[in-house]
């Protein structure tokens, strides 16, 4: 049995083509910036990192993702949850909305925001005169960080819903399963990795937003700075290593997280295979 | 609930939590989504409809209008065809390090931007590991189009990839079987037989590609070199208005990049329907 | 079907420990938050970075001394006009450190700032100063001493943008001035002049480090224009002997505008500290750390003993061949202005 594509010259071509693009497409740029944070020794690197405002700008990063993920997930899974097991009118028309954060460019997500909460806005100007200050502040942070990555998770979950149908979840209904059982013993586990798959792109995504963060941050080193902020700074102030030696922080959190997304495909498949 | 559900007679309800999920997905998408989006329009209620025309079209505008829809064209294209090839081979060849080249291919999407963008402005400056290689042969990247089309094929690359990938995979073996049997050859049968399977998630993932590169800023403006009329990418255009303090031009601008990637979202979605409808409709 | 008992642990766990996690993260912020001293923020430009972490710890042990009381100063650096919507916006510093006139003059028409500023402290609230300088390769090889000389032909020039950074804006009013002293105020000449000029640019950053970074790091360019004091900075931390400081025998005044956020500063019960911490820039200690960052000074001691670093030049103020920042602005800046215009292809 022979399929397209499958002669030898073509295989060794096009294996060798996408090869050879995506080390010098993808491969390189990962390559260029732990050369560029080591390249004047492990000593000045670590220098780099464990200086006091590069530590303080890794914690508010990661809490900040920390909180991002759980509010993503319940959203996500109730938007998708709502237009893959309900026909309503206005469905595909919720379903243009989530993507609005992949149509609006990030500086302009921390603009809207600023204008809505900053100390002009009509909810800011309210804020403040009872000294609640959200934009310049952590809250601030997180606010926009939710808006850029919340429709990560629903992406992943409404085509896979969507294939697989609801008519196992119909069948608990008619044993008389509650909903959240069924949710629990039927939906969850079906979903569970595009679920995982979400919350890792969200997790990425949350730590490394650069533009809204950086409208609503005010940049205050060791109170309001986050990581790819502290990196924009470093570069700015002439310490490329510094910054380069944040920016391999970021990278290997990517690595990380691209590590844990292909062992959770790993593990998927040979689940399939088993089945 | 009941009332909701006497929108659509016929359909029955089965499913509990319709209520739940539409609250808590409403509730979110007006409060985080649309509520911000208001602050937008307010700012444009602001001006007159001559004056918001004016700031539009005004030349420097268009020709960053120019210079970003040329470059995510191209960047959507190359990633169209290097998309397609890196889909293919994940999918239909096994070889050393495959896992290793999937993984990679979502690098774009963890990788931040600003983090690309410096280091791409890096590899590809006329000292830099590339630039110095390809600037001698004529090429120069880095402060061109070229390179602002390189930074946006580089952060959209993934959509392409990981839209083809599953309708490639789902693809059932007879399909190509078939073809080879008839006696085509590998090209004529790929365009023949596979690509009519390929073509919506191709235009798909081209589309959300290109739709993405509209909106790009961070990657872009290390490499771009922002010369007036030549390299000024839109993204740039509304910073620049921010740091006038004309938060009305800014959202101006904002709005027309909002109103066409919303409107090809938009038409990607019902596309996209439409296709499932089709192939759900064609299996039975 | 698959193991539900599995996967409803495994949820559970991962359930309990975002909400843990959620926990200790929201712990962690309020604690940060609550500081027990007294914390003032200065708002300032985003190259001054390094100037105010060593002015800083001065100011507290100078603090310490006086009022027996610890303080803490937090740094906020952004462009100067994006910092001053920052405040607009309510970022709740105390004292802004600018490089753009304009940039308070924002903050005092909103009403943050005292209408009578530049009285506020000597030398129009300016307590140091610098002009725009050029940077250019090891000799020199283009022979670039003045502005006339950066409209050759063959010179190719590297500035940030002046629509979105005041560094960019300083070397555009420079060039003018010098045209228009050069062509006796004859308009066509001197926008000629300027059109050719800014052909000439090689890259437009959009702030002063980026064009600094296309300058030195990419190689692009024959000169890079910048503030007198960042050229020198430049020059000693990339290597003196590979780049030439050439100060122009005419040039601009660069002021460093200082106010107090005064609204701000009373709610945050730092009135006296920002007072004081604005008032110490001027102190000889002050302007010897300055003056050590190539910005010129205005205390004697100090010029005196820095005298060999500034090398004598004419430096014209923007009022004398503008009128007033806003009539610069409105006239070349705004949208549609004489820069879109000598822009236009």
């Amino acid at each position: 049995m022979r399929r397209i594509g499958d002669a030898p010259s073509v295989r060794r071509l096009l294996i060798g083509a996408a090869l050879l693009l995506s080390a010098l497409f993808l491969l390189l740029p990962l390559v260029a910036i732990f050369a560029q944070a080591f390249s004047q020794g492990m000593a000045v690197f670590w220098a780099n990192v464990s200086n006091t405002f590069t530590l303080h700008a890794i914690g508010l990063t990661l809490i900040i993702a920390l909180l991002t993920i759980p509010i993503c997930l319940v959203f996500g899974v109730a938007l998708a949850w709502l237009v893959t097991r309900f026909s309503f009118p206005g469905r595909r028309i919720l379903q243009t909305l989530i993507d609005i954060p992949f149509a609006v460019s990030p500086v302009v997500a921390g603009l809207i925001y600023l204008l809505l909460y900053g100390r002009n806005g009509w909810i800011g100007g309210w804020l403040d005169t009872h000294d609640i200050q959200l934009m310049f502040a952590w809250p601030g942070i997180l606010m926009v960080t939710i808006f850029v990555t919340c429709p990560f998770v629903a992406r992943e979950l409404i085509p896979l819903m969507q294939a697989q149908g609801s008519r196992e979840e119909e069948a608990a209904v008619t044993l008389g399963a509650s909903g959240w059982t069924i949710f629990r013993r039927i939906t969850l586990p079906n979903i569970r990795w595009a679920l995982l798959y979400g919350i890792i792109l969200t997790n990425a995504r949350a730590v490394g937003e650069f533009g809204a963060v950086s409208v609503v941050s005010g940049a205050i080193r060791g109170r309001t700075n986050t990581l790819p902020l502290h990196l924009e700074q470093l570069y700015q102030d002439y310490n490329a290593v510094g910054a380069f030696a944040s920016a391999s922080l970021l990278a290997l959190i990517a690595l990380l997280t691209l590590a844990a997304k292909a062992g959770l495909e790993w593990r998927a498949s040979r689940r399939e295979a088993l089945l | 609930m009941r009332q909701l559900a006497l929108w659509r007679p016929g359909s029955t309800r089965v499913l509990p939590g319709f209520g739940l999920s539409m609250g808590i997905s409403v509730l979110f998408i007006s409060l985080v989504l649309l509520l911000p989006i208001t602050g937008l329009f307010g700012q444009l209620a602001g001006l007159s409809l001559a004056e918001y025309w004016a700031i539009i079209t005004e030349g420097r505008v268009v020709a960053s209008y120019m210079v970003t829809i040329g470059a995510a064209a191209v960047a959507a294209l190359v990633n169209g065809v290097f998309g397609l090839l890196l889909a293919w081979v994940l999918v239909r060849y096994e070889f050393p390090g495959k896992r290793l080249l999937d993984a990679l291919m979502d690098l774009p999407f963890a990788l931040p931007t600003a983090v690309a963008g410096i280091t791409l402005a890096t590899l590809y400056a006329s000292n830099g590991w590339m630039g110095s290689i390809l600037e001698p042969l004529g090429f120069q990247v880095a402060y061109t189009w070229v390179g602002i089309a390189l930074a946006m094929a580089f952060t959209s690359i993934p959509f392409v990839v990981r839209t083809v990938q599953p309708v490639l995979e789902d693809l059932p073996a007879e399909v190509d079987e078939a073809a080879m049997s008839l006696g085509a050859t590998d090209g004529v049968a790929f365009r023949r037989v596979i690509m009519p399977h390929l073509w919506p998630a191709l235009v798909t993932g081209t589309g959300l590609a290109f739709v993405r590169s509209l909106g790009e800023f961070g990657a872009i403006i290390f490499i771009a070199g922002n010369m007036p009329y030549e390299t000024e990418i839109t993204a740039l255009m509304i910073f620049v208005k921010l740091q006038e303090y004309d938060y009305a031009a800014a959202s101006a601008i904002a709005s027309v990049v909002l109103f066409v990637s919303l409107a090809l979202l938009l038409a990607i979605n019902i596309w996209q329907g439409r296709f499932v409808r089709r192939l759900h409709g064609g299996k039975g | 079907m698959s193991l539900p008992t599995f996967s409803r642990t495994h949820f559970r766990r991962s359930l309990l420990t975002i909400a843990l996690g959620a926990a200790v993260a929201s712990a962690a912020v309020s604690s940060t938050a609550a500081a027990q001293e007294r914390e003032l923020l200065n708002s300032s430009y985003d190259i001054a970075r390094e100037l105010f972490s060593a002015i800083n710890p001065e100011f507290q042990a100078w603090w310490q001394e006086e009022h027996g009381e610890e303080i803490g100063i937090n740094q906020s650096h952004g462009g100067s006009s994006a910092q001053a919507r920052a405040i607009l916006q309510g970022l709740r510093a105390d004292v802004v450190t600018f490089n753009q006139v304009t940039d308070v003059q924002v903050l005092a028409d909103a009403g943050l700032v005292a209408e009578d500023w530049q009285e506020a402290f000597e030398n129009n609230a300016s307590p140091y100063y610098s002009t725009t300088a050029f940077l250019v390769r090891k000799d020199n090889p283009k022979g670039i001493e003045s502005w006339d000389d950066l409209v050759k032909e063959d010179v190719r020039m590297v500035f940030p943008n002046p629509k979105t950074s005041g560094n960019g804006r300083y070397t555009y009013l420079a060039a003018w001035g010098f045209a228009e002293n050069e062509f006796d105020g004859d308009e066509e000449q001197i926008q000629d002049f300027m059109r050719t000029f800014l052909r000439n640019v090689a890259v437009f950053d959009t702030g002063g480090r980026g064009a600094t970074t296309s300058f030195i790091e990419r190689g692009i360019g024959d000169v890079l224009i910048s503030f007198e004091s960042e050229v020198n900075n430049i020059r000693s931390e990339y290597g003196s002997d590979d780049y030439e400081v050439i100060v122009p025998p005419v040039s601009i005044l660069a002021e460093f505008p200082v106010a107090v956020v005064g609204p701000n500063a009373e709610r945050n019960g730092n009135s006296d500290l920002a007072q004081s911490y604005l008032e110490y820039l001027y102190s000889e200690e002050a302007q010897r750390l300055l003056a050590g960052f190539n910005y010129r000074v205005h205390n004697e001691t100090v010029v005196a003993e820095f005298a060999d670093q500034f090398p004598e030049t004419e430096l014209f103020e923007v009022e004398d061949v503008f009128g007033s920042w806003e009539e610069a602005m409105e006239a070349h800046f705004a949208g549609g202005a004489l820069l879109d215009q000598l822009q236009r292809r």
